[in-house]
């Protein structure tokens, strides 16, 4: 047995997210590059580095699936499958009791119910408009010169948010320098963002009917606060992986699916596995 | 003589306009509103009257409208840019029933009587979507300035669909349709085509009559004003001052002022 390995490569709008994964749904690498506008290109590079960054032969590989917006244009998958579900298979590997997961990407935000075998039975999505998504957070952040990496550690030192409308990220500027100009430390208005984001988030979620056991992921969560505000604002405790894992369950998920698609391939008449 | 005034405190730019006693424009000054917005209104004023060649002591009401209005510390009175921009429109272009205004951040249509009194107006207040600002966002992807857009989009041979909606998104589709080798007038004229329909959108809540008034920034560019029209299958009235329009209806409320305080004396109605 060599074919037991699948990838999960997950073509987002910001990054690109593989993941090797073997037959009990460990992940044996896990690499991401940002997507930028080569994305067939970006794709086949970063596989080909998590395999060389785990020492695995490409044909070791027996089955690749590529999931989000960029899912088309990766040339060398054998099936491609929708964010939302390889989402919720990742999800439901690590927290089989998920019913609802919450995504915050760089440019949406999508909130999924889940029934017990981690299929999708209803999904909103955000992917319309910036506010509510990372660009949102990012816009705040260059508004007041600050990069995307200086988020994190700046949000660490906010005391209190301020009200940001989170109603457009265009809008957001003037609040940003209205807040700037009376004083307002960066730190705060950076809180008062995720605040707003939050609350969307939320109301994303009632939209689906959402209900316990709630999993958060998508690469938002790199800010630890994002979690606590959402279970805040839910009462109730949240899941979220551990780690950079948080922003790799679709491509874990999609890798999982590989897997449920060998598994039919070598016992044909064995049933609908999926 | 005495000369009135109109302040317009826009959320990209302010514009000044000083008028005369017969509703003429006599000086007007266009500045970055910038983050000192009560700066930018009394030096938007101080160049206007230098335009005109007219002392402060001159000017007997001043009028301050836009979103930064109530920032304009000189003026006597405020009105909001709906009110001023259908003013204006009507004074300019006596036949207008229906006035589009497209600014840095929103986009305003208003329906007007043959005085230029609101009828009806419709706003994005929402979303920058289809705003000057979705053509801020495609001038910095593609590094271009403002002014090059207009002229650039309309040598557009096939133009490229735009699908975003949201103006923080259209620059990173802006950028991936240049990355599959189209070309920039082709991408721009999309750009174009997209503001104009959601514009024209805009413009049906509350009803299309003509004639048009194109007022604001963007009148500036030749390509938004051909986009719109294509869209409407109408003709817009724009002139060199239609980005003064605001100021100018403001200034000529101001005169309403200076013509009534005075007609108690005169025995002669405004």
């Amino acid at each position: 047995m060599s074919m037991t390995i699948t990838a999960g490569i997950d073509v987002g709008s910001t990054y690109t997210k593989v993941a090797l994964v073997d037959e009990t749904g460990n992940v044996l690498s896990h690499l991401m590059a940002q997507t930028g506008f080569k994305l067939a290109e970006v794709s086949r590079r970063t596989f080909e580095a998590c395999l060389a960054e785990a020492s695995i032969a490409r044909d070791d590989v027996g089955y690749v699936v590529a999931t989000g917006v960029g899912r088309h244009l990766v040339d060398f998958k054998d099936v491609h499958v929708t964010e939302i579900t390889s989402t919720a298979r990742g999800a439901a590997r690590l927290f089989p009791n998920t019913r609802t997961v919450l995504d915050v990407g760089g440019q949406t935000m999508k909130a999924s119910r889940l029934d017990e075998r981690a299929r999708v039975v209803s999904f909103r999505l955000n992917d319309k408009c910036a506010a509510g998504t990372g660009a949102f957070l990012e816009k705040t952040a260059r508004y007041m010169g600050y990069t995307t990496t200086e988020i994190g550690p700046l949000l660490a030192t906010s005391k209190q948010p301020v009200t940001i409308s989170g109603v457009c990220a265009v809008f957001a500027e003037s609040e940003v320098i209205n807040h700037l100009s009376q004083g307002t430390p960066p730190a705060d208005i950076m809180h008062g963002s995720l605040v707003s984001l939050v609350e969307r988030s939320v109301q994303l979620l009632r939209r689906v009917k959402a209900e316990p056991e709630y999993t958060l992921v998508g690469g938002i969560l790199r800010f630890d606060s994002l979690a606590r505000m959402v279970k805040d604002e839910l009462k109730c405790e949240v899941n979220v992986p551990q780690g950079d894992l948080a922003q790799y369950m679709a491509a874990l998920g999609a890798a999982i699916l590989g897997h449920q698609r060998l598994a039919l391939r070598a016992a044909p008449h064995a049933g609908a596995v999926a | 003589m005495a000369y009135a005034a109109g302040v317009d405190v826009g959320s990209t730019q302010t514009k000044a306009v000083i008028i005369d006693e017969d509703g003429r424009m006599c000086g007007k000054a266009l500045i970055d509103t910038g983050a000192h917005v009560v700066h930018a209104a009394e030096e938007s004023f101080a160049q206007a009257l230098g335009a005109a060649g007219v002392e402060e002591e001159e000017v007997e009401y001043v009028v301050g409208t836009g979103y930064g209005r109530y920032r304009v510390t000189f003026g006597n009175t405020q009105v909001t840019e709906i009110s001023c921009h259908g003013r204006g429109a009507v004074h300019m272009f006596p036949n207008t029933r229906t006035v589009v205004d497209m600014g840095g951040q929103d986009t305003k249509a208003i329906r007007v009587t043959p005085v230029g009194e609101i009828l009806d107006f419709c706003m994005n207040d929402k979303c920058a979507a289809g705003t000057g600002r979705f053509l801020g966002a495609a001038a910095s992807a593609l590094e271009l300035q403002l002014s090059d857009l207009g002229p650039l989009a309309l040598q557009s041979k096939r133009p490229v669909r735009i699908s975003t909606t949201c103006t923080v998104f259209a620059e990173s589709e802006v950028l991936s349709w240049l990355g599959k080798g189209k070309k920039i007038e082709d991408i721009l004229w999309g750009v174009h085509q997209s503001i104009a329909m959601r514009t024209a959108g805009l413009m049906r809540r509350v009803g299309i009559e003509e004639e048009v008034t194109f007022t604001g920034g963007v009148t500036r560019n030749p390509g938004m004003v051909k986009a719109i029209e294509e869209k409407l299958g109408t003709r817009l009235n724009v002139s060199d001052e239609s980005h003064f329009m605001g100021a100018l209806g403001a200034a000529l409320f101001a005169l309403d002022h200076i013509l009534a305080s005075r007609a108690p004396r005169n025995g002669v109605g405004a």
